[in-house]
């Protein structure tokens, strides 16, 4: 495969990225959330095992498969058991409504291109154009944590967060050490069981998977104490 | 290192305070020898520090080098003339505060703190007077604020006492954050916090206007200069008299020293200009005005003498300010004589004013009341304490022959040297600060004779003036020592002033006139004799004669003499609450200035049957501190107000943090691009 071909086919993945992060932005109900984010990891794979079919670096295959099971199947399993034993899949809930969400992500789409623009000139590397969308993906997963409600969107947030770094990591430098890898990919997965078994933990304490009627509770706490 | 005989005393007067500070805890349980051991050491201390004053004055002084604080800085201390001058000022009046704290204080019950804190609290003054870099300074200077909050909330059951106490505490942390920028102007130019380098140190004019700005708001709010006074009327009156005393007589001037220090001292009389000798200028004359104002239209007698300290920082600003004016115009020698005038009126008001809370104190200690609409006739039950409180209102009117006239005097015949100042500005300034200076001493004057005459003279108006008792022969002598400096530097400065000269030598290269340095007892010549000149000791030789003949003609021998209630108006049915009051002696002043007062008035008649048959009249009305209301409050609510939304901005939700950190990573991404 030329380098031209791979890198056009990159530059497209990157692209589907985006949508994915958009797709995720723009969801109602927390079931298609989490089939996109899973659409999310398994893209992540291919990309990474694309990158490693291009630059020659065999490691990336190792990290891609990881990816794959970890992203693609492990963690939307495990989000998917706990929405159904939580019985939250219905509604998503923002905080904002949709438009005005997808205004801002537009904005600030066009502002991480605009910032990465000097980068993008200089860098030899044929993932280039992934930085910018990678940053874009950073900044949409990130405020998808702050327009949601439920706390289980604010995880499934966060690990968007990881993606777009981990996608920003093969895009960048070609992958990062594998050792360092297999750790991040132990964090992540470590993280989604600690914060798989919060759940069940507040949802005990609270009645409730929301946000705001945590607060209320602390607060309503401190009144009576 | 220059170790001297004054240096030695001045290291003794400190030794002796932390000694006293340290060894009265171990007599919780006898006050007596705890009160006995704090009066000798404080005394001793005040002693010694006199001494190191007058050979530090008559001799030079000396500089050493402690191995205290931090490691890389050893603690500098130096003992200079004005330094000296000080050391003076404190000793003059720490010793009659210690004879007379000795018998204030025989009936307090906690008197361990007070035996801890009031001496470290005259040791932070001294501190700060010996120290000659900036650390040491600010250590001390610390001290003594720290030191002086808890003398302040002694009386701590009382919440107003506990609410003074914190607006203090706020103000002394707001100087001590203003002064330390100060130095560190000084030392971004020197390289070093000594005091030696900053001499040296070359400023530039808006890094040395910065600097004056800083040591001049600083110093201002510790000494209660108007605008930054409002702290002061609250504090002073609700510490212990004795404690008042040296607040008001002393840590107000040390604050004085800090600002000679910094802008006479550290920068030097070459870097002035002309702005800020018109700033201390005016910031003088609207704290004489504003103080003895502010003084006629209190009750308590405490808040009315700490209103009155404020007028007499602003008569030392006034001086300071024409020296400054004229040090900038390149008239030294005229600069030297303002300087002195400042100076003179400093350690006058320590006298004078430590005597007048001393006088308060006993009275408060025999009536146990500060309101004076509660006393009077205390003549006929106090008459030592009404003599000697009679030659402080004396002194602080400024009426020869006592001290507050020389230097008011010399301060006033400094301002009549305007013209000598270039620049029609100051040609109008100097004179209105004068015409201020002079509408002050006369509000003054009005001031003490309502003082003097609703509390003393008259009848008793309640049952404790009636059964007050005179106090013990320890506040007695208390009393009586500065009271015999007042009229010793009233009646001789002609022979002190040479001794100040060393300090305008150090300060400004130069000597007072020949006419004045002189050692002509008689005479006191500010500029030359044909100019204008005093001479205490006839004008007090006058009086007495004058006196004499008018007792004689008034009283001649063998006449009858008839004795009837004061203020009577001749009418012998005549009830105490039919008095001139505290209230109605000072309505005229409060029509006349009621723009500046803006009193809330209350008066109310009750009438029985018939409109003219008025059965009970009462009339109530407030004066409150118009700076307090309308600088200090609004600052007040608008620091809660910021609070207050910070307070909800920390209480958000997580999105709301999430938001932060989205537009935290938003902004430092377009910052680094």
């Amino acid at each position: 495969m030329s380098t031209f071909l791979s890198q056009q086919l990159i530059d497209g993945l990157a692209a589907l990225t985006l949508l994915i992060s958009f797709a995720l932005l723009a969801q109602h109900r927390m079931l298609s959330v989490l089939h996109w984010f899973a659409a999310q990891g398994v893209l992540l794979a291919v990309t990474a095992a694309l990158v490693a079919y291009s630059s020659g670096e065999h490691e990336l295959y190792i990290s891609a498969i990881m990816t794959f099971l970890l992203k693609g199947l492990l963690l939307p399993w495990m989000l998917w058991r706990v929405i159904r034993s939580l019985h939250v899949h219905r509604e998503v809930e923002p905080l904002m409504n949709n438009g005005m969400t997808m205004m801002i992500a537009v904005v600030v789409t066009l502002f991480s291109f605009h910032v990465i623009q000097p980068i993008a000139v200089t860098s030899e590397l044929m993932t280039r154009n992934s930085m910018a969308i990678a940053t874009a993906c950073v900044l949409l997963s990130m405020l998808m944590m702050i327009t949601r409600k439920k706390a289980i969107t604010q995880v499934i947030g966060f690990l968007a967060v990881e993606n777009s770094l981990f996608f920003a990591a093969i895009g960048a430098t070609n992958g990062m050490p594998l050792v360092v890898e297999i750790g991040i990919a132990f964090d992540v997965l470590v993280a989604a069981l600690i914060f798989g078994l919060f759940f069940f933990q507040i949802r005990h304490t609270f009645d409730s998977m929301e946000v705001d009627a945590m607060n209320a509770s602390l607060i309503h706490k401190d009144d009576e104490e | 290192m220059n170790y001297t005989l004054s240096l030695c005393f001045a290291l003794v007067a400190c030794g002796s305070v932390l000694l006293a500070a340290m060894l009265t805890p171990c007599w919780q349980q006898k006050s007596n020898i705890q009160r006995a051991v704090l009066s000798l050491l404080l005394g001793m201390a005040g002693l010694f520090a006199c001494a190191a004053g007058l050979t530090g004055l008559a001799s030079g002084g000396g500089s050493m080098v402690l191995p205290l604080g931090l490691p890389w800085l050893p603690m500098h201390l130096r003992l200079d003339a004005l330094g000296s001058f000080f050391m003076l000022v404190i000793g003059s009046l720490v010793l009659p505060v210690a004879v007379y704290s000795q018998g204030y204080l025989r009936h307090e019950k906690r008197l361990t703190p007070l035996a801890v804190f009031l001496p470290l609290f005259v040791l932070g003054m001294m501190g700060v007077v010996l120290s000659d870099d900036a650390f040491a300074f600010m250590l001390f200077w610390e001290l003594m604020s720290v030191s002086s909050y808890f003398l302040v909330t002694h009386e701590h059951q009382h919440p107003e006492n506990r609410k003074a106490g914190f607006i203090y505490l706020l103000m002394a942390h707001m100087a001590g954050l203003l002064i330390m920028g100060s130095f560190a102007v000084l030392y971004t130019a020197s390289g070093s916090f000594e005091f030696s380098a900053m001499r040296d140190a070359e400023l530039s004019p808006l890094w040395a206007s910065a600097a004056f700005l800083l040591a001049g708001f600083g110093f201002g709010i510790k000494a209660g200069v108007v605008p930054m006074h409002g702290w002061l009327p609250d504090a002073h009156p609700v510490a212990p008299s004795n404690v008042s005393a040296l607040m008001s007589g002393i840590m107000l001037k040390v604050a004085v020293f800090g600002f000679i220090r910094v802008t006479w001292g550290l920068m030097g009389s070459g870097d002035f200009q002309w702005w800020w000798g018109a700033l201390v200028l005016a910031a003088g004359s609207s704290s004489a005005v504003t103080g003895v104002l502010m003084a006629l239209q209190q009750h308590d007698l405490k808040r009315l003498l700490a209103y009155h300290s404020i007028e007499n920082i602003g008569i030392i600003l006034i001086g300071l300010g024409l020296g400054m004016l004229l040090a900038q115009a390149g008239h030294p020698m005229l600069a030297a004589l303002g300087l002195i005038a400042a100076l003179y009126h400093t350690i006058n008001h320590a006298l004078f004013k430590g005597l007048l809370f001393m006088g308060a104190g006993a009275v408060l200690h025999s009536t146990g009341s500060r309101n004076m609409e509660a006393m009077g006739g205390l003549i006929h039950r106090m008459p030592w304490t009404a003599a000697l409180f009679l030659i402080a209102c004396i002194s602080i009117s400024a009426l020869p022959p006592f001290n507050g006239f020389v230097s008011e005097w010399l301060t006033f015949q400094t301002a009549l040297m305007a013209p000598q100042l270039n620049g029609t500005l100051l040609t109008v300034i100097v004179p209105f600060s004068a015409a201020m200076l002079a509408l002050a001493g006369a509000l003054a004057a009005t001031c003490f004779v309502k003082v003097f005459g609703v509390v003393f003279l008259g009848h008793a108006r309640s049952d404790i003036a009636e059964n007050a008792k005179e106090v013990d022969g320890w506040m007695k002598l208390g009393m009586a020592i500065p009271a015999l400096l007042c009229l010793l530097l009233g009646v001789l400065p002609a022979l002190f002033i040479p001794v100040l000269d060393q300090v305008p030598q150090a300060l400004l290269h130069t000597s007072l006139f020949t006419d004045t340095a002189s050692q002509n007892w008689l005479w006191l010549t500010p500029v030359d004799a044909e100019h204008a000149s005093y001479s205490a000791p006839i004008a007090l030789l006058g009086m007495l004669i004058l006196g004499g003949l008018a007792f004689w003609w008034l009283h001649p021998k063998g006449a009858i003499l008839r004795r009837s209630k004061m203020w009577s108006c001749g009418n012998p049915h005549t009830h105490a609450r039919m008095q001139y009051n505290a209230t109605g002696f000072s309505q005229p002043l409060r029509r006349i200035f009621a723009g500046m007062y803006q009193p809330d008035e209350h008066g109310h008649a009750e009438r029985h049957q018939h409109k003219l048959l008025t059965t009970r009249v009462k009339y109530v009305v407030h004066v409150g501190d118009m700076v307090v209301k309308h600088l200090y409050q609004p600052v007040g609510q608008v620091t809660l107000w910021i609070a207050k939304a910070i307070r909800r901005e920390h209480q958000r939700d997580i999105h709301a943090y999430l938001a932060y950190t989205f537009a935290t990573v938003l902004l430092l991404l377009a910052l680094f691009t």
